[in-house]
């Protein structure tokens, strides 16, 4: 068993009003000097077998078909 | 001319869309199941909105992945027209039937209103029964209708006229780029929208600015 984490984040230039909310809600609490926030997502995966360059592979493709939508978003995978 | 509807768990503007073809055409539309593979002999297929697989990983995400999705990519590529609003817009987004990308709301709000749309480009399949330029007016109902693409794309379906439909008159009620409000795809068979043309259809509604749009699709004489 393989375990992976699957980083997907907004691209730059991609307007994100989530993390303004976020930024916002973070200066009234009066956390000073917080430069922009953007949002994103973290999924956790368990994939069968041991061959970790098959996992990337693998997990390469569930990114580009489902995961992320990369017309706006970017992903990262790191193999735990 | 003959329809369908498509329906997916979550969707529930399906009935509204059934009613509005239904009147339009005279014809009940065909309605098929997103497990289905082979779609019936129809010349529009429309996608309704609601909140399929309940908004979950990006809204239209994971319907954009069902079975129904491959055919209706077929479908389209032999030319057939295809319908998304709402929920069906950001379906065919995520299928890649169309550019772009829709996200949340720049206000984060739901927004449940009337806008104003312009018609930007008249010459479509769905849209010859309007004039071009001319605004009409629209019910919106969404969270995530707010149009992202790239400079490039974003340039290229300006200058193609991909362009159909514009929140006017100051009404943008998403933080939509360019005001876009709807999309065509460029052989100009597959429209996606975020307004709801299928709630204003007749008197009851409060208006019937929404008439024209079917009336194309399907080839009706507008009344």
């Amino acid at each position: 068993m393989i375990k992976a984490r699957v980083t997907v984040t907004l691209k730059n230039g991609v307007l994100d009003p989530q993390g303004k909310a976020i930024e916002g809600a973070l200066g009234s609490l009066g956390f000073e000097g917080v430069g922009q926030v953007r949002q994103g997502k973290v999924f956790d995966l368990e994939v069968e077998g041991s061959d970790r360059t098959k996992a990337e592979a693998d997990l390469k493709a569930m990114c580009e078909k489902l995961l992320a939508n990369t017309v706006i978003e970017n992903y990262a995978i790191s193999l735990l | 001319m003959k329809s369908a509807v498509v329906q997916l768990p979550g969707l529930n503007r399906d009935r509204d869309m059934i009613t509005a073809l239904t009147k339009i055409s005279g014809h009940a539309p065909k309605v098929v199941w997103q497990t289905e593979t082979e779609l019936p002999d129809v010349d529009l297929i429309v996608i309704p909105g609601g909140f399929s697989y309940g908004d979950y990983l990006r809204c239209g995400a994971i319907a954009a992945r069902m079975p129904v999705m491959q055919a209706i990519k077929a479908k389209a590529e032999a030319g057939v027209r295809v319908l998304g609003v709402c929920n069906g817009f950001q379906i065919l987004l995520e299928a890649g039937l169309l550019p772009g990308a829709l996200m949340r709301n720049s206000s984060l709000k739901f927004v449940c209103k009337e806008i104003k749309l312009e018609v930007t480009n008249a010459s479509t399949a769905f849209t010859g029964a309007y004039a071009k330029g001319q605004i009409i007016r629209c019910p919106i109902a969404h969270h995530d209708g707010n149009y992202f693409a790239d400079a490039e794309t974003l340039k290229r379906i300006e200058d193609q006229q991909q362009v159909v439909f514009r929140y006017a008159e100051g009404t943008n009620p998403n933080g939509s780029l360019n005001d876009i409000a709807g999309v065509i795809n460029e052989r100009g068979n597959v429209l996606g929208m975020m307004p709801h043309p299928e709630n204003l259809i007749e008197a009851a509604h409060g208006g019937s600015d929404g008439r024209a749009l079917f009336a194309s699709a399907l080839d009706v004489i507008a009344a």
